[in-house]
């Protein structure tokens, strides 16, 4: 966990006392809505269809069990008693009031959690792996490095109006749970052949209306100049990005519009004059932020402990076991997904009560921390394995051990229309269909790995274009109508899903995504090649075939 | 509007003179770009000093060649939402050195000024009266600054080494 030092207890209570102000003013009609958007946005709040939605960041998925507390407080207090786990490590309140909103940032800013940046056109969250710190074979810890950019980017004076919102994810993992290539800046940690530590960086990723993988701009970049070459890429982007049009205003429409070669050029001019910098990170100012992190202090434990060892018995905990427990660095510690995706729920969605004993079965079995991963689950990531059977009943009992973690049910879905002012189609109830369809839990694995995501319009929350199955809705003829895609993937091998076929009513969806699964089971080559295997060797017709045939 | 300079309320030295209106022979004078272009040294030559409007669209480089013949350069936010010319203030202060007045014109607002100080901004054209007069205390908004910029405002982590130094020389 990264602890706050006073300098930055100190800005956030500064940015809420700001913030109060500016609700203030926009009360008393001092401040007009249109100049008001922009500040509330960069305080995570939006207008929605009913009432003020309010994003909070966790930044890079990291959280203390105190801060969970605090998220289920606001949850409570200022709003209908749950919380929605976005596709960014940030979590979303759907029913706050405006004139409440200054009090529930103050309690947040408590723990140390704040709204900065959480919307609006300037840098957001910066997310990572949620196994960050934990997950085997890892190069380092990400987290420092994001917590760096975190401070970075936090109400950066030049970059506050960027032509569109910009988001970084960071990995160092060689299997990427960042999604990094689908981000404006991606980073992967890894040491070169010299065994010096960098970053390879990524740039232009992105999905929306016009979707695109992140391509190489510099294949290695020292620690120690991570912010200047941030700094450059994002100077370039501020002055050359298109402002003309909010949907050609990303920088991948910029790097796609003037070439990669070309980009990269302009921002390694700009790099060279900057290199040499105040930006420049000595290895004492790396180390000072890595020594604000805190680690358990792992006990000597067995990888196969007597409870765990009597517990592989009983089938239920066995499938458990199987789906939602992962390897960890540390020999007889594990790391838990805690799936939120129950059976006719909403994805991502947790109440206040839930928040309230994950944070208590965090400081009983995982060293108080808690993680946030763009699945819209969260995890414990520091379980000893001898404590996993207590720890699946508890879990189990609060609902969020429902064994479909990484399987077909376990569905991305961002609000929708349920929700959202930009929705032209309902996620939350085409998700809730889809777990009922996939309640079985012997066929859900029988398929296999498979990740469907769903969004509600082309913005993309929902992250359609590289779910294994994606859907996204539209609207014709002021019908909700949904495309399919197959094919897509978000990891180190991501790549864009492609369209099957003509766009589905809402009522056929299941239907089509059930055709779409048996047709997989019949066509794959063996038991364990994944759907997203299939469909690459095979390509889209096959399941065209299925699908369309009938129809 | 209100001209903010030196933290106060301060009468504008300057007067605007648009292309069409004929240049007056003494006195200071802010200029469109493309005016100062056409002829900078007839301009550097008048009696009175010159300062140029310069476009968030246009590389500030055109402009290096001449900055030391320019009392002021005021560069432009179309819309609040436009940042363009963060990035052209900050060029001009810390990369060319420019020690003249930096102007921040358009809709300049008071959720902005803080940026706009760190940028390198020293005058404001203010767009209401009353985000001029709140101009002192707004700018104190924050103490804490995450970021280095030429403002010369100490970041956060260079704070903390020097108390982590001061700590360890104390022992």
């Amino acid at each position: 966990m990264y602890a706050y030092d006073e300098l930055d207890r100190t800005l956030i209570n500064e940015r809420v006392s700001e913030f109060r102000d500016q609700v203030k003013r926009r009360l008393s009609g001092e401040l007009t809505e249109d100049e008001f958007k922009m500040l509330r946005l960069q305080n995570g709040v939006y207008l929605q269809l009913h009432a003020y939605m309010f994003r909070v960041a966790i930044p890079y998925g990291t959280l203390s069990s105190k801060q969970l507390r605090a998220l289920a407080h606001v949850a409570r207090r200022y709003d209908r008693g749950y919380g929605h786990f976005t596709t960014r490590q940030n979590i979303q309140y759907n029913w706050i009031k405006l004139a409440e909103l200054p009090d529930a940032l103050a309690d947040l800013a408590e723990v140390g959690i704040h709204a900065m940046q959480t919307s609006g056109n300037n840098t957001r969250n910066v997310t990572s792996d949620q196994w960050a710190g934990v997950a085997p074979g890892e190069i380092e810890d990400p987290r420092i490095w994001s917590e760096l950019l975190r401070q970075y980017t936090t109400l950066h004076p030049e970059f506050s109006f960027l032509p569109r919102k910009f988001k970084f994810a960071i990995t160092a993992s060689s299997h990427d749970r960042a999604a990094i290539k689908i981000h404006d800046i991606g980073l992967r940690l890894y040491r070169n052949a010299e065994g010096e530590t960098g970053f390879e960086v990524l740039v232009g990723g992105g999905l929306g209306r016009t979707p695109f993988i992140a391509k190489t701009i510099k294949p290695f970049v020292p620690g120690r100049d991570l912010l200047s070459y941030v700094e450059a890429i994002l100077r370039v982007y501020n002055q050359y990005g298109r402002r003309d049009n909010i949907y050609k205003a990303r920088i991948k429409i910029l790097v796609h519009e003037l070439g990669i070669e070309k980009f990269a050029q302009e921002v390694e001019e700009e790099w060279l004059q900057i290199r040499d910098s105040a930006l420049t990170l000595d290895s004492s100012v790396v180390e000072e932020v890595r020594s604000r992190f805190s680690y358990p202090v792992y006990e000597k434990l067995p990888h196969m402990p007597e409870e765990l060892k009597k517990a592989a018995h009983d089938p239920l905990f066995e499938r458990w076991r199987r789906n939602s427990v992962f390897p960890h660095k540390m020999p007889g510690y594990a790391i838990v997904t805690l799936s939120l995706k129950p059976v006719g729920g909403p994805p991502g969605d947790a109440t206040a009560e839930q928040m309230d004993a994950i944070a208590d079965l965090a400081d009983k079995y995982s060293f108080g921390e808690i993680r946030v991963g763009h699945e819209q689950n969260l995890a414990l990531p520091h379980v000893a394995r001898r404590d996993l059977p207590v720890l699946w009943k508890a879990l189990d009992k609060i609902g969020v051990a429902t064994p479909n973690v990484n399987l077909v049910s376990d569905i991305i879905a961002c609000p929708g229309l349920d929700y959202c002012s930009l929705a032209n189609a309902r996620s939350i109830p085409i998700a809730q269909e889809l777990t009922r369809r996939f309640a079985n839990h012997d066929t859900a694995n029988l398929i296999g790995r498979l990740h469907i995501n769903i969004s509600g319009c082309i913005n993309a929350c929902g992250h359609h274009h590289v779910g294994h199955i994606g859907i996204l809705g539209v609207e014709k003829n002021g019908e909700e109508f949904y495309q399919i895609t197959i094919g897509g993937r978000a990891d180190e091998n991501a790549e864009l899903g492609a369209l099957i076929g003509p766009a589905v009513k809402y009522g056929e969806v299941a239907d089509v995504i059930e055709d779409i699964v048996e047709a997989y089971l019949a066509l794959r080559a063996r038991p364990d090649e994944l759907f997203v295997e299939t469909v690459k060797r095979l390509g889209v017709e096959p399941f065209r075939e299925r699908v369309y045939a009938t129809r | 509007m209100p001209l903010v300079k030196g933290g106060r309320i301060a009468t504008d030295a300057f007067v605007h003179v648009a292309d069409d209106a004929e240049l007056p022979g003494d006195g200071a004078v802010l200029i469109s770009a493309a005016r100062f272009l056409e002829n900078p040294e007839a301009i550097s030559r008048r009696l009175g000093k010159t300062g140029v409007i310069w476009p968030n669209n246009r590389d500030v480089d055109d402009l290096v060649p001449y900055l030391d013949r320019l009392a002021v350069v005021a560069l432009v936010f179309p819309t609040f939402r436009d940042g363009r010319a963060y990035s052209q203030a900050r060029l001009l202060r810390e990369r060319y050195g420019f020690k003249g007045e930096l102007r921040a014109t358009g809709q300049v607002l008071r959720d902005q000024f803080l940026f706009m100080l760190r940028a390198g901004f020293d005058a404001f054209e203010v767009k209401k009266e009353a985000d001029a007069e709140a101009f002192t205390n707004t700018a104190k908004r924050y103490s804490v600054f995450y970021q280095p910029t030429g403002d010369g405002r100490l970041t956060a982590l260079h704070q903390r080494m020097q108390l982590r130094h001061s700590e360890s020389a104390g022992q």
